[in-house]
């Protein structure tokens, strides 16, 4: 139990403090790799909960693909500096001070319930964090939800080949 | 017997053998890579340091740490540093999924013959396909650092060439998890026990595989990131002294790690041509896993001068084939072959 | 099962830091002697052209977007592959329709030509486009 507990501070602290990272950074290259860290991190927390699956999918998706993305679009388009960028979008602060503040109260509520007060991990963790437990729940009784997914996916594929669209050059 | 300090001292020892393992195999294929090629080039080859030139690697990692470090103005010097670490780092962490054999019997414990394969870890697959899409990194910032234009055209070749094989070597592997129901790779296997080989049951899945593992290698005929003929050096243009001895040994960590998942998804990893029974070993004996650990060696040193072979007979992929290759082939048969082993299993099992 | 990953987190700190010492060594043993043009970005000798921070080519963008959705589908695979066997044929019907899906997105992609890359289209030069005048050409081909 105790390894539990320290591993669960170390990797909570170090993704406070990558996530800080991402947003303090002057680069945007070190935000992304903050953000690559804090996705490892993150991983780590899953597998505090004894999840293995989802940490791995974690990096797998998150650091591994969406990730690709990201460090692709600073690299393609090369903003350079985010200190060269104007800095005065007022509204969208405003409206991530409102979502900010949102969070924090609905987190300060939820403490105050005693809603997250039962953190022992249950006997079966180990056992549900396994791939054989979550592709027997969702291939049984998520299987319509699967299928949405799938299409939903289809759907996101031809809304990005879409938005690319306009920044390719036309063949001929 | 479970007391934290057991476990600490277990892992040391492990993570020691991994380690010189990795090493040693990394400097082992640097001397057969020069030999090979020398004698497919009708010419000797390294032989002049040591005994049929063997200390070369050794006398290389000397002459890179004596090198100057040249880092351009230009550069981000900060990611400029990092990056060859990421990589290497990254080629290493592989390792800790690797099972070099089953397991050992000592004072009636059994101790798994690999880091981190017990059975309860059972995401071996996913871990090194997880660390392989993370290993992009490595290369495309070492491209973008350099601020430097074959650099950059080496990175983003190289991360876009490895991302688009990689769903083609994901969907070969979803094949082997299908017949095995585990992802752990002992189970594989073991699975594979007595000659079922998946190279047999698998045929497509294998060549799908072993195409995108040279992709994923950056290796000839996947070379394109590194071309020299367009691009000097690609992404190590910039990199001198031991950052590049940096990039040098993470090529060739990855070509045996290659060769090690190759041999243990599909050429039958540690399992022995021949019954254990046959040879007089019990199960769990030193003697049983020693045995294991040759066969194992075996298979990869038969891999990776198969890959050294391909390095020096093939010639290089235009970039435009190499896509066609990933996307319009490659993922295609990824599919047939899912569907196929799916339509099999059903029928046959 | 924490302290197998926990084996694994060690092995990464050590490869680190085994890296970070191979270079540390380098550090010390090396000459250090930089000058202007030493450090100058390597251009083949020539004096470099600006930077190379600049926008590229976003096709790059869009291959990393078509692997995004893909991989997605590849790790909604992987739970369904590892319990197969276990699973009904109304499972296997199911991920049939998924899989189907998958298909039609991979063709729709096909058939709007966003997995094409450009080819090069090479011009071989024919015997009117030579430089030389016909006559000395003719002459020296039956010299030689």
């Amino acid at each position: 139990m105790t390894l539990e507990i320290i591993s669960f501070v170390v990797f909570a602290l170090l993704a406070i403090a990558s996530a800080l990272l991402v947003i303090t950074a002057k680069h945007p290259v070190v935000s992304a790799m903050s953000m690559i860290f804090h996705f490892f991190m993150l991983a780590g927390l899953y597998l505090t909960l004894s999840a293995q699956f989802i940490a791995v999918m974690q990096v797998m998706v998150y650091a591994g693909a969406i990730m690709v993305l990201v460090v692709f679009a600073i690299m393609l388009l090369n903003l350079g500096d985010e200190g060269k960028l104007r800095s005065g979008f007022n509204f969208r602060k405003l409206v991530a001070w409102f979502l900010g503040g949102a969070l924090a109260v609905q987190i300060a509520v939820l403490l105050s319930n005693g809603a997250l007060s039962n953190t022992a991990i249950s006997e079966k963790a180990s056992e549900l964090g396994t791939a054989q437990v979550i592709g027997g729940e969702l291939f049984t009784n998520y299987i319509y939800p699967i299928e949405i997914v799938g299409i939903l996916l289809f759907a996101a594929i031809v809304g990005a080949i879409y938005m690319a669209k306009k920044n390719l050059p036309t063949e001929e | 017997m479970d007391s934290f300090l057991y476990i600490l001292a277990l892992a040391g020892i492990k993570l020691g053998i991994v380690f010189t393992l990795v090493l040693l195999a990394a400097a082992a294929l640097v001397y057969l890579e020069r030999r090979i090629a020398g004698i497919i080039q009708d010419r000797l080859g390294p032989n002049r340091t040591g005994p049929f030139g063997l200390l070369q690697p050794f006398a290389d990692v000397t002459k890179l740490l004596m090198k100057e470090d040249i880092v351009p103005e230009a550069a981000n010097k900060k990611i400029h540093g990092i990056a060859p670490i990421i990589t290497l780092g990254v080629a290493f962490v592989v390792y800790a999924v690797i099972p070099f054999g089953d397991y050992i019997l000592i004072n009636g414990e059994k101790i798994y013959m690999g880091l981190a394969t017990a059975p309860d870890i059972n995401i071996g697959i996913l871990f090194i396909l997880a660390m392989t899409s993370v290993g992009i990194y490595g290369i495309t910032l070492a491209g973008w650092s350099s601020n430097n234009k074959y650099s950059l055209i080496g990175g983003l070749r190289s991360a876009a060439q490895m991302v688009s094989y990689e769903i083609a070597m994901g969907l070969a592997l979803v094949g082997v998890v299908m017949l095995t129901g585990s992802f752990g790779l002992s189970d594989i296997v073991r699975h594979q026990d007595g000659w079922l080989w998946n190279i047999f049951t698998q045929p497509l899945g294998f060549i799908i595989f072993l195409t995108a593992s040279f992709a994923e290698m950056n290796r000839t005929p996947f070379d394109l990131p590194e071309a020299d003929a367009e691009l000097v050096g690609g992404y190590n243009t910039e990199y001198s002294g031991m950052k590049f001895g940096m990039f040098f040994l993470a090529e060739y960590a990855n070509m045996a790690t290659s060769s090690a998942i190759i041999a243990l998804v599909y050429l039958g990893g540690w399992t022995l041509p021949v019954p254990a029974e046959t040879l007089g070993l019990e199960d769990g004996s030193v003697l049983l896993g020693l045995a294991q650990f040759v066969t194992f060696i075996v298979k990869i040193f038969a891999m990776t001068i198969f890959i050294i072979w391909v390095r020096w007979s093939i010639p290089r992929f235009r970039y435009d084939q190499l896509m066609h290759l990933g996307w319009k082939i490659l993922l295609p048969l990824g599919l047939i072959n899912l569907v196929l082993t799916a339509v099999g299993i059903k029928i046959f099992a | 099962m924490l302290t197998d990953f926990g084996i694994i987190l060690l092995f990464l700190i050590i490869s680190v830091l085994f890296v970070g010492a191979g270079l540390v060594t380098a550090a010390l043993l090396r000459p250090s002697r930089p000058n202007p043009v030493k450090n100058s970005t390597y251009e083949c000798g020539e004096h470099p052209w600006g930077g190379s921070w600049v926008r590229f080519n976003p096709r790059f963008y869009v291959i990393a977007l078509v692997f995004l959705v893909f991989d997605v589908e590849l790790v909604l695979l992987f739970p369904w592959a590892v319990v197969f066997k276990d699973l009904g044929w109304f499972a296997f019907l199911a991920m049939l329709v998924f899989f189907a899906v998958l298909v039609v997105g991979l063709a729709y992609d096909w058939a709007k030509g966003y997995l094409e890359w450009d080819k090069p289209s090479p011009q071989t030069p024919k015997l009117e486009d030579l430089v030389l005048p016909k006559k000395i050409f003719h002459k020296q081909q039956k010299d030689s």
